[in-house]
Order: structure tokens, then sequence, then C-alpha cells
């Protein structure tokens, strides 16, 4: 079975990807109680974004900077303008919003790019394969996933070695309280929240050559998104980590061995998870 | 006055809870507010800091209107809130937490006492040795600490105190008392709710007690040791 390694490498992949979407989801969660319904729609524009800017310009290095911050003007707007006016009604209205906001980009991106599949053909030394003891595997997805590492190790510097991250994992724990120690809570949760976006967004970016770019691509990666932020408990970051290396590996082992079942793994280990920890692996006991 | 609060109404969703709330604290005052559970004394706290709006009335501090800022402005201006059940932050550490209480506002208040974290870790030695513990590892008298001590780390002129006995046992009680009346004498006043009128006999200068929504009684410890028919009406169980 040489095949073990290849996909074991591809599940790596896929849980960095995984992982920079739903580290963002998470943290809004954890501060804001927000489930944002709209967080994959900001995974896609990411890439629509990117398919346009790499026609224009074909330079792949400035849409993997100029994206997220497109994402993150747009997450911040959509947190100030929308969630703040909804949020005195209660949590039901802010998931309604946020599904809101996800059905006009979804809809917006069937009306300007299409309702059909676009590809993205890189070329360049990021097209190629490497080998690796042997195996000859795709630059590409080792590109990914080195982007995964660097970004959660940066991440991982912000929150634990800064104030700014003192903050951020303090409103998690309890934003009221934070409030009261002279901290401009309103515009934590903006920046956090465009952050997150904008996380997405650059998953999006670097999603698009190696998955097709399609109206659908929100959906289908959101739900994967979900189960991870269950399976590691709510707000928690390790957990998303720990969580999304599970349901990479899971997707694609899971592909490999039963492929008509794979979906159904990934929910049977969420049950088994809730079942045992209903908090999730490293979310707090309400 | 420090503070002046005047015929506020405060409401939960549409409970009524404050039905005209008025007091007043001056410069480097320990006044208590005494009062059964739920009369309303939390959410008395909680409309001074912002975290509750009143509808009507007025919060004065400083001479500054208070009603329609937000919390963060308010602890800006020098106003600094000690919750019920103590709430740390439980995934900070004990100094993450401490870290957390210092105030970056432009329009910060001059500090009086200068607190920094040296000095914070004088005053309580206790925390300096748990000082890289999880909060949700202290026990609950260091909790209470450490909650007094982010506080004082934003060097605030008003302190408000949301039952700072509650659920401790007995000799450290007497720690948490000796603590607040210790801050009292570096010169923050304190704005303190309790239930426990006999802990809070020996540290307050004056007292004010509510009972549904409103104040009944307001006088020093004498007064309120001589008024045993409102003790008997409002405090005792």
């Amino acid at each position: 079975m040489s095949d073990i390694p290849v996909f074991f490498l591809h599940g790596l992949v896929y849980a960095g990807l995984l992982f920079l979407i739903s580290s963002g989801l998470t943290l809004v969660f954890g501060m804001m109680n927000v489930l944002n319904l709209a967080h994959a729609a900001f995974y896609m524009l990411g890439a629509y974004f990117s398919y346009s800017l790499l026609n224009a310009t074909g330079n792949f290095w400035l849409s993997l900077i100029v994206c997220p911050l497109l994402l993150f003007f747009i997450g911040a707007a959509v947190e100030r303008f929308l969630l703040r006016r909804v949020h005195v009604y209660g949590h039901v209205q802010e998931l309604l919003i946020t599904f809101g906001v996800a059905y006009i980009i979804t809809e917006s991106v069937k009306w300007i790019w299409g309702n059909y599949p676009l590809g993205v053909n890189l070329g360049g030394f990021l097209s190629g394969s490497v080998n690796l003891f042997g195996l000859f595997y795709p630059i590409y997805r080792l590109f990914m996933f080195f982007c995964a590492i660097l970004i959660s190790l940066i991440m991982a510097t912000v929150l634990y070695k800064t104030r700014i991250g003192i903050i951020v994992r303090a409103s998690v724990d309890d934003s009221e309280m934070v409030n009261t120690l002279g901290i401009n809570v309103p515009l934590v949760f903006t920046g956090v929240f465009g952050f997150g976006a904008a996380l997405s967004g650059f998953a999006g970016v670097i999603a698009g050559p190696l998955l097709t770019t399609y109206p659908g691509m929100a959906a289908e990666i959101l739900v994967d998104a979900f189960v991870v932020i269950v399976i590691g408990g709510m707000g928690s970051l390790v957990g998303a980590l720990v969580a999304s290396l599970m349901i990479g590996e899971l997707q694609s082992f899971g592909a490999l061995l039963f492929p008509k079942l794979s979906l159904a793994l990934m929910y049977m280990l969420m049950a088994a998870v809730l079942i045992i920890k209903p908090s999730g692996l490293f979310g707090e006991e309400q | 006055m420090l503070l002046e609060v005047k015929e506020i109404h405060s409401y939960y969703e549409k409970s009524h809870i404050l039905h005209g709330v008025s007091l007043g604290l001056k410069e480097g005052e320990l006044v208590c507010l005494l009062g059964r559970n739920g009369v309303g004394k939390s959410t008395a706290l909680k409309s001074v800091m912002g975290i509750v709006q009143p509808r009507k009335g007025s919060i004065l501090f400083g001479g500054q209107e208070l009603i329609g800022k937000e919390p963060y402005q308010i602890s800006r201006m020098g106003i600094g809130f000690v919750p019920e059940d103590r709430r740390v932050f439980p995934s900070l550490t004990a100094n993450e937490n401490l870290l957390m209480g210092i105030r970056r506002g432009k329009n910060e208040a001059p500090s009086k006492q200068g607190w920094t974290i040296e000095k914070v870790y004088d005053a309580f030695p206790q925390l300096k040795q748990r000082k890289n513990s999880k909060g949700a590892h202290l026990s609950g008298g260091e909790q209470q600490m450490l909650t007094v001590a982010r506080t004082l780390m934003g060097n605030p002129e008003l302190m408000l105190v949301d039952e700072p006995t509650e659920g401790l046992a007995p000799t450290i009680v007497k720690d948490v008392l000796k603590m607040l009346s210790a801050i009292r004498e570096s010169g923050v006043a304190i704005l303190m709710v309790e239930q426990n009128f006999k802990a809070s006999i020996k540290i307050a200068d004056r007292f004010y007690i509510m009972s549904k929504g409103q104040i009944v009684f307001e006088g020093n410890g004498e007064a309120l040791e001589a008024a045993e028919d409102v003790r008997k009406r409002y405090l005792e169980v």
C-alpha cells in the first residue's frame, strides 16, 4: 500500500485548510457567541477574488496578500454595520443575519462569476512535483501545508506573547469583564471578526488552485468546519487544531478505504466525541 | 461628591428592577449597600458601571454623566468593578489576569496610588507565588484577591465591589475585609454590596439599605446599630 503516505499527506493538507477556516470560526464563537454561517462564504470570496486577480495580474503572491486584506475589511464591515445592530435582539437574529450574508454572497458570486466551476492554473514552480523519499508529491499541496503551519505559528505567537493576544483570550473567557477593565470590546470584536474573515479568505486563495472554485464550495467546507469546532470544543483554538487533523485524515483515508462512507464516518466521530465529552475535546464545561 | 446616583430606573428585559434609586459617595469613602437577595443591589452597581443601562435618572461621576457610556469608557474615567462570583479569566494565568487590568485609555484619569504589577505582588504575596497558575486553578480566596488586584492595576478612584465575601470561609472573609480597608486607606473610594452586615459594619463609613428596588435606609454604623426595627425588617432572615 504505497498509497498510505500519499493519503496521509493529503489529509495533512486538508487539515491545514480546515484549521485556517475553523480557527476564526471558533474564536468568533468563543468571544461573541455567534455561530457565523457566513464564515465559509468569506473563504469562497477569497477564492473568487484570487481568480479575478490572477486573471488580471497573473501574480499569485499578490493575491495571497490582497485578497485576505479585502476580506478583513468585508468581515469588519459585516460585524460593525450588521451584527452589532442585531446583537441586542439575541442569538437567533445574529444567526439569521449571518445566514443572510452567506446567502447574499453566494448569489452575488453566481451573478458575477457564473454558476459553474472555474479552474486556476498557476504554472511556475508551484505546479511541479517534488521527490519525497521516493514519492512524487505535488509541490502545491506542500506549499498549502507550509502556509497553514506558518499562519498557525504567527497566530500562536500573537495570542500567547502579546497584549492583544491576552485581550483576545480574555474576551473568549468573559468579554463583559474585559469591557469593565477599560478595553474597547466592541472594537476587539470587529477586529477579530475581520481577522477571522481574512484567514478564511486566505484559505480560499490557497484552496482555489487545488479544489475547484464554484458557488457550492462554501456550503461544502462549512459543514466540515462546523464538525471541527464541535469536536474540538467551541472557542478552543487547540481543539480546532486537533480536530482539524482528525477530520483531515479521516476524510482522506475515508475516501481511500470506504469511499461511500466517508461523510458518515465524520458524523460518527462527532457523535462519539459528544457522547464521551459533550463540550468537545478541549471545550469548557458550561 | 465623587459619585451621585439620582433617581435611576433600571430594567432587565421587561422587569423593572430599580425604582428611583439615589445614593452618593464622597472621595475616599467606604460605603456599603445592604439588603436581601434580589432587591436590586447588584443591578445598582451594574447600572453605575454601564453594564445595565438605566432608562431614567442620572449618574454623575466627578460631575460627568455616566448614563449612555460603555463600560470600557466608564472604566477609563476611573471606576473599577469587582464583580460577584469573582470572574477571573479562567484560562489566563494569574499574571495575565493582572496585566488585563492595566488601563490604556487616552483620557485616562491620572493615577494617585500608582499601582504597578510589582506593588500588587508586594501587597499580595500569595498571588506572586501563584502567578503562573491558571485562574481556574486558584482557590476561592485567591480568586477574590486576584479580581480585586486586577481592578487595582487600573488605579481607579472608585471601586465597585459586589459581594466580596460571598462563599468564602470565615477566616478568608476577614482577610478580604482587611484588604478592602487597606485599599480605602490608600485613597480609593469603595462602594460595596453585601448581605452580611456584621462583617461590613467594622469597615464601612456609611450604609444604605435597599428593599424592592428602593433605598429604605441611609446612615452610619451607629445609626444602623440603633435602628433595630430596620435591621429586622430588611436584613435579618
